[in-house]
């Protein structure tokens, strides 16, 4: 078998700002990844439908605009709706601290806040690439 | 696996893709599943669309999806990128210009990475396209890395290849080029909305008609400003007509079998022979001798060979 691993960088809602989302998505290409990214404005129901139709390992969802409260939950619960039970989902982005336990709560098992070096997330996505079993 | 395989056909949009994606990984069931999957296949048009980077693919098959999607067809479409030969990562970034169709379930959108392989699609494509067949999609549009005259496998893949231009990459004399302009069934110039871009479409016409009476269709479009896409649409049909009333459709997809079967018994060969010969572990010794003891490669070769047809009689 020659599996490589599928991760899809997403950005749900109306912001924008996808500097980090691309700077991220390279970074992970540099490490041996597919990154399969859906560009700006998407909406919950597109996220979850692509990561589907991707058959991804995981999906990082970007969000700098504060709706992140609201967006992640919709598309993690859509991700698990439409199929996608295995999937492992994290975060990053303008995300305060003391939203953390929330999000991890409704399925975000890490979020990667401004500033985190891109080691952190290779160990997360190297840790846990053997929990989808194929 | 049969579970799969039934969920393929009722068209489960998990199933598809997880059986996509057993195909591109070489997963264990993979010869299984296409075996019970393609008794379902023949049905979809499969259409190559290939060009230079940055001429517009992507943005002309979301096109594409929207006036096939209004004639009532299914689509599916496999958009393929390179992979980095250094980190073996990609950035599958084309379905972004499509992701307007993300939730019509009548529409399937797979980024496949070449992993290596070269010829402008990835390796897995030609089973994909089955799989995508067998789930009952009307048409299959594969898009091209796009890389220009290496992009000969989707000709045997695609009942079509769109070859799709833009203005301001080169004069006549690419146009020229071995290879290039061959592969091309119908022709888009795109970014028409541009100066040039007539000037692209007479040197088509120019190399095309070298020594020929009657050329290969040309349509002007432009995907940014939504132009000429309908004429092409209808060009397209055309063309299918016409191929499928002259034989040289079916004549095509004859081809594209005899051509996998060939490629299928040559790697199986290679695959038994190369653990036969144990030629992992065998080849650094044999590189030795034929590095000290000057014996010619064909010799060496040929010895080997011999011993292994003999020991097999």
């Amino acid at each position: 078998m020659s599996r490589k691993i599928r991760i899809l960088i997403a950005k749900p809602g109306l912001d924008g700002h996808d500097r980090g989302a691309k700077y991220i998505a390279r970074a992970l290409r540099d490490s041996g990844y597919e990154i399969i990214y859906t560009g700006i404005r998407q909406s919950p129901q597109q996220i979850a439908s692509a990561a589907i139709q991707e058959d991804v390992d995981f999906v990082g969802l970007s969000l700098l605009s504060g709706a992140h409260n609201e967006l992640f939950p919709e598309t993690v619960k859509l991700i698990r709706e439409y199929g996608g039970s295995e999937i492992i989902i994290f975060g990053g982005g303008v995300i305060p601290q003391e939203d953390i336990p929330f999000l991890k709560g409704k399925g975000v098992e890490a979020v990667f806040t401004p500033g985190t070096p891109m080691q952190p997330i290779i160990d997360f996505i190297e840790k846990n690439k053997e929990r989808i079993a194929r | 696996m049969t579970d799969l395989v039934q969920q393929v056909l009722q068209k489960n949009t998990r199933a598809i893709a997880r059986a996509i994606s057993h195909v591109e990984n070489e997963h264990p069931s993979k010869e299984d599943l296409i075996n019970s999957l393609y008794p379902h296949t023949g049905h979809a048009l499969v259409w190559g669309l290939t060009g230079p980077p940055g001429s517009g693919k992507s943005s002309l098959v979301n096109h594409m999806i929207r006036i096939e999607r209004e004639k009532g067809k299914s689509v599916a479409v496999i958009a393929i990128d390179p992979s980095s030969p250094f980190s073996g990562g990609a950035v599958l970034g084309d379905r972004i210009r499509m992701q307007k169709h993300a939730t019509d379930e009548k529409v399937f959108i797979r980024s496949m990475a070449s992993r290596g392989h070269l010829g402008g699609v990835a390796g897995a494509t030609a089973d994909v396209i089955k799989v995508l067949d067998a789930a009952g999609f009307d048409l299959i549009i594969i898009e091209t890395i796009g890389v220009g005259q290496t992009e000969i496998d989707v000709v045997q893949m695609a009942d079509l290849v769109l070859l799709v231009l833009v203005p301001g990459l080169g004069d006549q004399i690419q146009a020229l080029k071995a290879g290039v302009m061959e592969i091309g069934d119908v022709f888009i110039v795109n970014k028409s909305d541009k100066p040039e871009a007539d000037r692209v479409r007479a040197e088509v016409e120019y190399a095309l008609h070298m020594g020929r009476a009657e050329i290969n269709p040309i349509f002007m479009t432009s995907a940014l400003e939504n132009t000429g896409l309908n004429e092409l649409s209808c060009g397209i049909e055309e063309y299918y007509k016409k191929i499928d009333k002259n034989g040289y459709l079916e004549k095509k997809r004859k081809e594209r079998i005899t051509s996998e079967i060939r490629n299928l018994i040559s790697a199986k060969i290679r695959q038994e022979i190369e653990q036969a010969l144990n030629i992992r572990e065998e080849i650094e010794k044999w590189a030795e001798s034929v590095y000290k003891n000057k014996c010619s490669p064909y010799k060496l070769v040929n010895e080997k060979l011999q011993a292994f047809f003999e020991a097999n009689k």
